[in-house]
């Protein structure tokens, strides 16, 4: 009998340690995840903070050892940002509004979402690959305009997916009401769905900007960059990726500097964004 | 009753819908209930409109790529795909999309098999351990992970990674499994930092959010009553992570793994800073090679020659459809849990 309890108490310990173990690695697996987020972050503080004064944001791209700053890089970022997110939304939140609204639980829906979930994932560099055959060859030179119709179309499947989704949590009987009161569809969708999912839909544009702000690999081929300042679309442009991308690698210390700047830079609106978008959705369940 | 309803309802009882969807949109101009359905139709056929508009976007992607690789193709054949020489410099010029597609399979497994548990711990973490009032900042930072731009990751791997590896994690490598037989040609030659394997670590650590995430939502969806009567029974957090919670999630966990894996194969920038760019396929992981994005991000831009760039493309193209391939897997297995959890 005391040697059946004796087995009994080494298994319990067995699984005890084995259990401790594991969980001991989660936490470990946890860690190393935090460690990795705060040493980016403080490698870029690091190396980029002493690039940041007036010139970093006044002057445009040095030649090699002159000093200069990333000014018309940071213009021509905001710009085809801008110029992305005002083709992408409506696109995005129109083809998102047929889903949930017209299509929903229809086959054709459900394909296109399918569709749009395997974009949303699709390897960027390809897509830029995608606009230089649609765009850059038939116009026959680069131009900050393929550059935003490239970042647009990085971030149609996350306007698409949110607006779905938001909208998809919209109480029919919103909806309902409004039809009893004999408002037409599509005032219905625009006056009251839109109004209910507003929030959510914010979000996702603003994790959309997030995600087409820091994007390097569509600008290659598209944007080309460009080391003078302009306000030219049509024309190569610069932008804050493919400047940090032409600066990191070369021998000048002024390069280095400004490309840690401008990857400094990147990161915290970047961060900013995200994490702006999140709060949005928390501040409105707090209010509700 | 109008002439037009009457018209539609004979029609369609007749079967030909065909007709009855004509009159109903000439109905929309010429009658007054019509007119007034008019701004209804009007939205819905915009939004229709751009709903096609996200179907063209693929279907333009795939036509375009090809169109452009067609040169590439028509000039080695299918041998393009499992020729290993990329040459531009030879004359004539000699391309084969062996190295670059083996660089982009092997650093994804490299990244799958370091990425894989690690997500799997972080997952466990923040759904069985974690404090519930730090679990909602955890959960940011860890997504904060995925928005850090591949450019940083890049940086960030060559400028401190690769020193770390080069100095203290490779030569121990070489010295212990590069001694091992069967993997020990995996781990030979000189400690240079940059490679294949670097390159799956970077990866690792960039899929492990995309992937510990989704397992964290799957692992919400297994019934309370189910993990609940395991630890009733007597068993271990592990115990029940491993027989319960993960045979019930694990067609959602395999689509978390593929939608990962479809990620780390399309990373451009941060694997083009840390792979070394070499066109030679080595035995060693420690040595540096290409991957298919690597490769475009390097040497698109160098070039005006049409087989070159008609080339290029064609590795495009069959990166697209690798990572189409297993993103569809990827969807089809969390859709197949969605609808296990729903019914």
């Amino acid at each position: 009998m005391s040697s059946t309890r004796n087995f009994d108490m080494r298994r319990y310990l067995h699984r005890r340690s084995h259990n401790w173990t594991v969980l001991a690695l989660a936490t470990s697996a946890t860690a190393l995840a935090l460690l990795v987020l705060a040493a980016i972050l403080f490698k870029l503080v690091w190396s980029g903070l002493s690039a940041w004064g007036p010139a970093f944001f006044t002057m445009n791209m040095p030649p090699p050892d002159r000093d200069g700053g990333l000014a018309n890089a940071i213009l021509g970022s905001v710009l085809m940002t801008v110029a992305g997110t005002a083709i992408g939304t409506p696109v995005g939140i129109l083809a998102g509004t047929y889903l949930a609204e017209y299509g929903r639980g229809s086959r054709f829906a459900q394909f296109v979402q399918f569709i749009n979930d395997i974009l949303l994932s699709a390897p960027s560099i390809i897509i830029g690959l995608f606009i230089f055959q649609v765009m850059v060859v038939p116009m026959g030179h680069s131009s900050g305009w393929a550059g935003s119709v490239a970042l647009s179309i990085l971030m149609i499947p996350i306007v698409v997916r949110t607006t779905v989704d938001m909208l998809a949590l919209v109480p029919n009987g919103l909806r309902e009401a409004a039809a009893a009161l004999g408002t037409p569809k599509w005032k219905v969708v625009t006056s009251v769905c839109y109004r209910a999912a507003i929030q959510g839909m914010l979000t996702g544009i603003m994790l959309a900007v997030a995600r087409i702000s820091g994007e390097t690999a569509p600008l290659l081929f598209t944007a080309l960059g460009n080391d003078s300042w302009t306000w030219n679309m049509n024309a190569p442009m610069g932008n804050l990726p493919l400047a940090i991308n032409k600066f990191v690698n070369e021998t000048s210390e002024i390069w280095n500097r400004l490309a840690w700047g401008g990857a400094l830079l990147v990161t915290v609106a970047v961060l900013a964004l995200n994490i702006a978008a999140r709060s949005i959705v928390n501040i409105g369940s707090v209010k509700r | 009753m109008t002439d037009f309803d009457q018209a539609n309802r004979l029609t369609a009882e007749g079967g030909h819908k065909r007709a009855g969807a004509f009159l109903e949109f000439v109905e929309l101009f010429v009658t007054a209930r019509g007119r007034r359905r008019l701004p209804d139709a009007a939205f819905q056929l915009v939004t229709l409109f751009f709903t096609i508009v996200v179907l063209a976007i693929l279907g333009g992607i795939i036509f375009y790529l090809a169109e452009g690789s067609v040169l590439a193709f028509r000039t080695y054949g299918l041998g393009f795909l499992y020729t290993s020489v990329w040459n531009p410099g030879a004359e004539p010029m000699k391309f084969g999309s062996l190295a670059p597609v083996y660089g982009t399979v092997m650093t994804s497994i490299i990244a799958m098999v370091i990425g894989v548990p690690l997500s799997f711990g972080v997952a466990i973490f923040i759904t069985e351990l974690c404090p519930t009032w730090a679990k909602r900042s955890l959960s940011t930072a860890i997504e904060l992970l995925a928005g850090i731009p591949s450019i940083i990751y890049g940086m960030w791997g060559l400028f401190t990674v690769v020193p770390i590896l080069q100095e203290h994690v490779q030569p121990f490598l070489i010295a212990t499994l590069g001694h091992a037989p069967l993997i020990g040609s995996l781990f030979a030659g000189p400690p240079l930092g940059v490679g294949v394997l670097t390159a799956g670590v970077i990866l690792a650590v960039m899929v492990l959010p995309f992937i510990s995430s989704i397992m964290r939502d799957v692992f919400e969806t297994v019934p309370p009553m189910l993990k609940e009567s395991a630890y009733g029974l007597g068993c271990t957090t592990w115990e029940v992570m491993w027989n319960i919670v993960l045979p019930y999630t694990k067609v959602g966990v395999v689509g978390g793994i593929m939608l990962g894996l479809g990620r780390a194969m399309g990373e451009t920038m941060a694997v083009t800073y840390v792979i070394g760019n070499s066109s030679r396929i080595a035995p060693s992981l420690l040595a540096p090679g290409k991957s298919i994005a690597s490769t475009l991000a390097n040497e698109f831009n160098n070039t005006s020659e049409p087989l070159y760039l008609s080339s290029l493309i064609a590795l495009g193209l069959i990166l697209f459809l690798l990572t189409f391939i297993v993103l569809a897997a990827a969807k089809v297995m969390l859709i197949r849990l969605q609808r296990q959890a729903g019914g």
